[in-house]
Parts: C-alpha cells; structure tokens; sequence
C-alpha cells in the first residue's frame, strides 16, 4: 500500500489521522469534563438546587458548633455544615483530618442523598497555611468571620 | 557571607548565560564566527557557578543561618541534618535554583561531551539553552532571590512542612527536577535542529541519550513520588490525580513518545517534523507544570508558593518559549523535507501508533489538569477527579497496550501479520483464559479487569523480542526495550489487582480487640506515647498474624504531632509480603467514650487498615521500566565510545603510516 502511496501522501494520511485521533480526544475529554467534574457547593445553594444523587459534587461550610456527634461504631461521624443561611446533615465515616473541629472550615467530597443527607467520602480540613483546598481560601475570606461570629 | 558568595555566583552564572545566548547566536553568523570558540567553555563555567550557588543555599541551610530569610521561613535548628539539607530545595526559591542549577549542569554537560553533531547544531542548541536559562535567571534574581536577608535575624525558624519532613522528600523532587530540565536539552536540540534545518537521524541520535537520562529520572522522579504519596499521606492511595502529578505525568508522556520517534527517526530517517514538534512539546509541558505547581494556581499539597506574581512571571516565561519554539517550527516544519515511507503494518507504524495515542492521554491529562481553571474564569468552582481520569485515560491506554505487545515483534518498514501471528498465540491465550477466570470470580470493575487480563499476556509477549535470540549477544538496548516494557506489564498488574482485590477495613477498637483484614489477624495490643527530635507521637503496636497459623508480627503505626510549625500526621505501617502490602494507619482516640462514662482502659482507637494484594508491584514495575531505560542509555553510550575510539584508532593508524 504504501509503494503506492507518493512520500507527500503517506506524510498527509498520517497527519490527518493523527489529527483525527487528537480532535476525537479532545472531544471527548471536553463531554466528559461536563459530566464528570464535580462541582462545588455551599449549603444554601446545594439546598436551593440538589444536584442529582449519583453526582460527585463538593460541599464546603463551617461545621455547626455543637453538631458534630459521633456513631456507636466509633469511626462513623455526623455533624452539620453551614454557611449562615442554610445547613445540611454531613455523614462521614472515616478518621477526620487532624484540624477537623467544630466552628472551622470544612470541604467534604461525596453525594448528596435525595433525603437531604451528604454523604461524604472525605473531608478536608483547613491543614495549614500552605495548603487550603482553594474554595476554602475564598470563603475565609468572604464568609468565615462572619460565620464563625455567628456560631459562637 | 556565604549567602553573599552565593548570591554573586549566581549573578555571574546569568551573566554567563547572556553571554553564551550571544556568542552562540553570533557564531552562526560568517563575521561572529571567532566568537563559536567561547560557547563551549562559557556553558561549562556557566554550569559549575551555578553548581557553586547552590552549594553555598545548602551549606547555609546545613547551618540555619537565620539571617537568611528564606531559611527563616523554612527551616528550624531542631531539626536533623538530613532534612535540613533536603530543606534547601523543599521551598519555592531553593527549588527554582536547583532548576537553573540543574539546567546549567546539564548545558556545561553536554557542551562537554556532545561531537557527534555539526558544530554550527550544537552552537545554535547552546545559545537556545543559554536563552531558555535566562528566563529563569531573571525570575530566581528578580522575583525569588534565595539568598535574600532578613534583618534582624529571629530567634527561631518557622521549620518545615511536616508532611515533607521524610526521606522520600530528600530524593523525589531532585530526580524530577533532573528529569524535567533534562527534557530542556531536548528542546534546546529541537530548536538547534530548527534553525540549522539539520533533522536527521544524526541529530536523533546525538538527542536520543538526553532524552533517555531524563525519561530514566522522570521514572524514578514518579515512582518515588507516587510511593511517597502512598505511604506518607496515610489515604491508602497511590495516585490522586493531583495537578501537581499531573504536571509530572504530563511531560513523562511527551518524553515517552519522543523516545519512541526520536527512535524511528535514529533507525530509519522517518518522523522528522513529529520529533522535533515532540521535543518542544516535552520540555513545554515540564514548564507548564512548573507554571502550575510554582503559581499557587492550583492548589495542592505540594502547591507552598502561593503568590500570584510569581505565577504572572513564569506565565509569560511560558509564553515566550512555548510561543518561540512552536513560531520557529510553524516557519520552518514545511522545510523539514519528508522521511523514508513504511507500510501501515511494521515498526514504525506501530511506533506511530504508539505516540499518537501518547499524545492523546496527554491531551487528555492536559485538558483535565487545565479545566478547573477555565471553568473558574467563567465562574464555576469545579474539581476533576478519577471519575474523569481513569475512564478517559484507559480509552487510549488499552490500545496502546495492545499494540505495545505486537509492535517489537514488526520488522522495520513492512510486514504482515501472518507472520508475526503465530507467537501472539500463547500471549491472546493468557488474556482470554484471564479474562475468563476473572468473569467466573465476577464483582471485578471493568478497568481493573481489562488490566488484570491484559497484564499477564503483555507480560509474557514484551519477553517474545528475547525469543529466538543469543541472549549473551543480544544487545544492551535490546535488553532494555524489553525490561521497560515488562515493567508496564508488572505495573499494570499491580495496579489492577490493588484496585480489584483490596480489602479495607476501618473500626475503633479497643486494647485487645482482634479485627481481620483479608487473610490477616489485626489485634491492636496497646497505644503509647513515644517523641522524636521535633515532635511527639502516639504509637499504636499492632501484633498482625497471616492467615491461620502465620508467624505473628508487629506493626507500629504513628499519629504524630510536630511543633514547629504545629501539624498533625500520621505514620503509616506497612508490612510486605510477595503477594502485597497490609497498610496501617492509626487515627485518633474514637471520640464518645469518655462522655459514656467509660474509663481510660476502655478508650477506643481508630484504626484504618488496609490488605492490597500485590500493590508493591507498582513500584517494582515502575523502577523497572526506568531499569530498561538504564540499560538502552549504557548500550547506547557504550556503542558511541566504540565508534569514537575505533575513530582515533584509524586517523592514530593513518598518522603513524605519514599519510
């Protein structure tokens, strides 16, 4: 096939697969992204608008004082997180980051249940100066104080 | 002083650089041409001031000299040696001058030993380094000096991240590093290829060895890295799909696919446009991951540099180079006269193959990495996860795995399969008896059974190239080829059975309580206080038994606590054998058990308990595949002193004879 194929040929059929191969890629990467990637939520508008249940989505807030209790099985963990407006029940079964208290910021990653439960698969806790997961950055500077000040 | 002294060197080495950019740009003309003879002697210089600087940031990290800011901010008297050291290049400053460090070793380097192009090539490949390491110059002397001073010096350090206080640290970033700017060589010869219109097998072959030496580190850098991850973070993974992985994954791939056409246009004199496109593409997209690690753009755990003019900076460094290289090659990719042609079937087609699909994950890792960004500048918070990656990925993984257990066995240029057929037999075998035996077992995932069944049969045919051979003959690149590809096998395998078989299990026990995790017998005998040089820590002593009648051993997970700066980490235990890891991580004391009223004896601990089958073949492959890579370096150097020496030899010959 290829003796048949004049040298600028073969060079326009590989670059035109291989064009062809890195568009189908692209198109593909850019349908997946708009399914796959999880978006992230504050309470108030995971409330207004719950993403469907199998949906990979983040929450973030401050945890509720005096809602974080813990299951009979020792490692399972409920509490509430809120963001002023609006708060939502947080299951978490797992051993929580070091910084995880009550009244501080949390980014939980999991589904939100059709019953209004998050069901979380982790959370992450403001670690330490370097290393905040970027939505938690925005909203101590935004929201945190105000919302620290009305939990206490 | 010392700092000074540093300080000075490197304002030199820039220096140098500029001078080398200009020497080496002249010398291409007919007037400058007395000035080609300094490019060679000035890269040299250039890269031992550069060796100079960062020894002076490491002795004054070695001493804490805290009247140096950046050690102020990021070290600690306390700590021990070793990390005070590896402290040195576990910041932003330290690390972008171990990159220009780096760089202009391996530009000294090459200058060296590099004869085998014309010296017009090599004189434009020079001046291109010399210009890619000024912009890094300028950005270490103008946005992040190192060496800057604080005054008055404070009492004490900040101290380091504790998460990056380990040994793992002390290696990981220094082999990406190497690997990264190594990749800066192959660039620098793209873009010295480019303006001379030398694109040949000469010049594949006199690239091809810079390309393996910072593959093989980029490897190492990975594995490393990913084992780092695993056992130092405690989350039982061994690959998150973190930017700042990514942005090493990224130019691994691009270096994975030009080593394959830097390969084909080396042996057959195809490919040229492609391999020149790769060799910017590589090197473009270890800056960009400079870009996102460096900016704070992304934020992750290795992301300590959160300053958005720094990001502003390397940006336009960005812009300039990657704009630059591909500008060049837009002007000059129609002169790039054609290869030697082959038929779909043979070699290089599947070589061809091969990068496409490289070239595809990369597009896929790259938009992945790249979107949470879009997406924020259009408003939407978003992260990407392995639910995006995974899937995408295998789509053009598996069929290049494929494809990677035929293609050795192609003869150069044409060939059928009829012929190669017939060994493929026993590998087809083993993938469908796998995929049966997995089918009848069920509950498997589909990509970890796509790997388990592709794994044993790419395993047994990447040995088919040994087939048939004189192995004592069979030569050193040969040998290699074929460990790395193995290696992927061994890899994929263990990362399939790690996500297919793992078994984890998490419970608050009590002292005594016995907990099983697969075939083992977990029972936590008691949880003690124990302390470190800079931190204190609550040991758990874990007495694990395999199956029934296993001898019983001990494990000691750690929940540690530091003070300089004040952070929490836990200390995996883990424990090996030839069919997998057991992983234990130790939590803290289980909340509720004081408010029930029960006493201190009765405390409950968290546990978190892992049994991976074969997870450690992940690692082993991945070491492996940077073995096989070692191994075609040596032959492939050991071929070129050959010729060198046998070279000498004749015009010795002919000079003793007075011709």
């Amino acid at each position: 096939m290829a003796g048949v194929l004049k040298a600028k040929h073969q060079r326009l059929v590989l670059l035109s697969l291989a064009l062809v191969v890195l568009l189908a890629a692209g198109l593909l990467a850019a349908w997946a992204l708009r399914n796959q990637a999880s978006y992230f939520y504050v309470p108030s508008e995971i409330i207004a608008a719950p993403p469907e249940p199998d949906r990979a989505v983040r929450l973030g807030g401050m945890v509720e004082n005096g809602s974080l209790r813990t299951a009979a099985d020792g490692v399972t963990i409920m509490f509430a997180v809120q963001d002023g407006k609006a708060r939502v029940p947080v299951t978490f079964k797992g051993i929580v980051p070091s910084l995880f208290v009550e009244g501080s910021g949390v980014v939980a990653e999991g589904r939100m249940r059709a019953d209004g439960t998050f069901i979380a698969d982790n959370l992450l806790a403001k670690h330490d100066e370097n290393y905040v997961p970027r939505e938690m950055q925005d909203m101590t500077m935004e929201q945190a104080e105000k919302v620290v000040r009305e939990t206490k | 002083m010392i700092a000074e002294l540093g300080l000075a060197a490197l304002w030199l080495a820039a220096a140098l650089a500029g001078l080398q950019l200009v020497a080496g740009s002249l010398g291409l003309t007919a007037r400058g041409a007395s000035l080609a003879a300094a490019v060679r002697p000035v890269a040299v210089m250039q890269g031992a001031l550069g060796l100079l600087s960062f020894a002076c940031l490491v002795y004054v990290f070695s001493v804490t000299d805290l009247s140096v800011k950046l050690i102020a901010l990021n070290s600690h008297s306390m700590k021990p040696l070793v990390f005070k050291v590896a402290g040195s290049w576990g910041n932003h400053e330290g690390s972008m001058l171990l990159w220009v460090t780096v760089m202009g070793l391996a530009g000294g380097f090459m200058a060296l030993v590099e004869k085998r192009l014309p010296e017009r090539t090599m004189l434009a490949t020079l001046a291109g380094q010399a210009f890619v390491s000024l912009g890094f110059y300028a950005f270490l002397l103008f946005a992040s000096n190192p060496f800057e001073r604080l005054s008055p010096a404070p009492a004490e350090g900040n101290g380091l991240n504790p998460l990056l206080q380990d040994l793992g640290l002390a290696f990981h970033p220094p082999t990406l590093y190497l690997g990264y700017v190594g990749l800066s060589i192959a660039f620098s010869f793209a873009i010295g290829a480019m303006v001379t219109r030398e694109v040949g097998p000469a010049f594949a072959k006199a690239m091809r060895p810079w390309v393996l030496g910072a593959w093989i580190f980029l490897t190492i850098g990975i594995t490393a890295g990913s084992y780092w991850a695993y056992y130092e973070l405690g989350w039982g993974g061994w690959w998150f799909w973190d930017p700042v992985e990514n942005a090493s994954l990224m130019p691994w791939l691009a270096a994975t696919a030009l080593l394959h056409s830097a390969g084909v246009l080396a042996a057959r004199n195809a490919l040229r446009a492609w391999t020149v496109m790769l060799g910017v593409v590589a090197f473009s997209m270890s800056m960009i991951g400079t870009f996102l690690v460096r900016s704070g753009i992304l934020t992750s755990v290795h992301a300590f540099a959160v300053d958005p003019q720094r990001g502003t900076f390397i940006l336009v460094l960005l812009a300039i180079y990657i704009g630059g290289a591909l500008t060049l090659f837009g002007l000059r990719a129609s002169t790039v006269t054609e290869g030697e042609r082959f038929a779909p079937i043979s070699r290089e087609g599947a070589l061809v193959f091969n990068n496409v699909m490289l070239s595809a994950i990369l597009g896929i890792v790259l938009f992945g990495t790249l979107y949470p960004l879009v997406a924020e500048a259009m408003g939407a918070k978003v992260s990407v996860g392995p639910p995006y990656f995974n899937p995408m990925g295998a789509l053009f993984t598996v069929p290049m795995l494929v494809v990677l257990a035929v293609g050795p066995l192609l003869r150069w240029r044409r060939d059928s399969f009829s012929r190669v057929g017939r060994r493929l037999v026993l590998p087809g075998m083993l993938v469908l008896a796998g995929a049966m035996a997995l089918l009848l077992m069920g509950g498997i995932a589909l990509l970890p059974f796509l790997g388990l069944a592709l794994s044993v049969g790419l395993a047994v045919a990447t040995l088919l190239p040994l087939q048939n051979r004189n192995l004592r003959r069979t030569p050193l690149a040969v040998w290699g080829m074929v460990i790395a590809h193995f290696g992927v096998a061994v890899s994929l395998f263990g990362m399939s059975s790690e996500s297919a078989f793992s078994v984890e299990k998490l419970v608050a026990a009590r002292p005594g309580d016995v907990t099983q995790v697969g075939p083992w017998a977990v029972k936590l005998d008691a949880v003690e206080p124990v302390a470190g040089p800079n931190w204190t820590a609550l040991e758990a002593r874990l007495l694990v038994r395999y199956g029934d009648d296993g001898k019983v051993m001990r494990l000691q997970p750690q929940s540690r606590s530091f003070w300089a700066p004040p952070q929490q980490t836990s200390e995996s235990a883990l424990l090996t054998r030839w069919n997998g890891q057991l992983y234990a991580v130790l939590g803290g004391e289980a909340p509720g058990a004081k408010a029930a009223g029960l006493g201190r004896a009765d405390s409950r601990w968290q546990l978190r308990l892992w049994w991976k089958p074969f997870a450690p073949l992940i690692w082993i492959g991945g070491l492996l595949i940077a073995l096989g890579g070692l191994l075609a370096l040596i032959g492939r150097v050991a071929a070129d002193l050959r010729r060198i020496v046998a070279k000498d030899k004749i015009v010795y010959r002919r000079e003793r004879q007075g011709r």
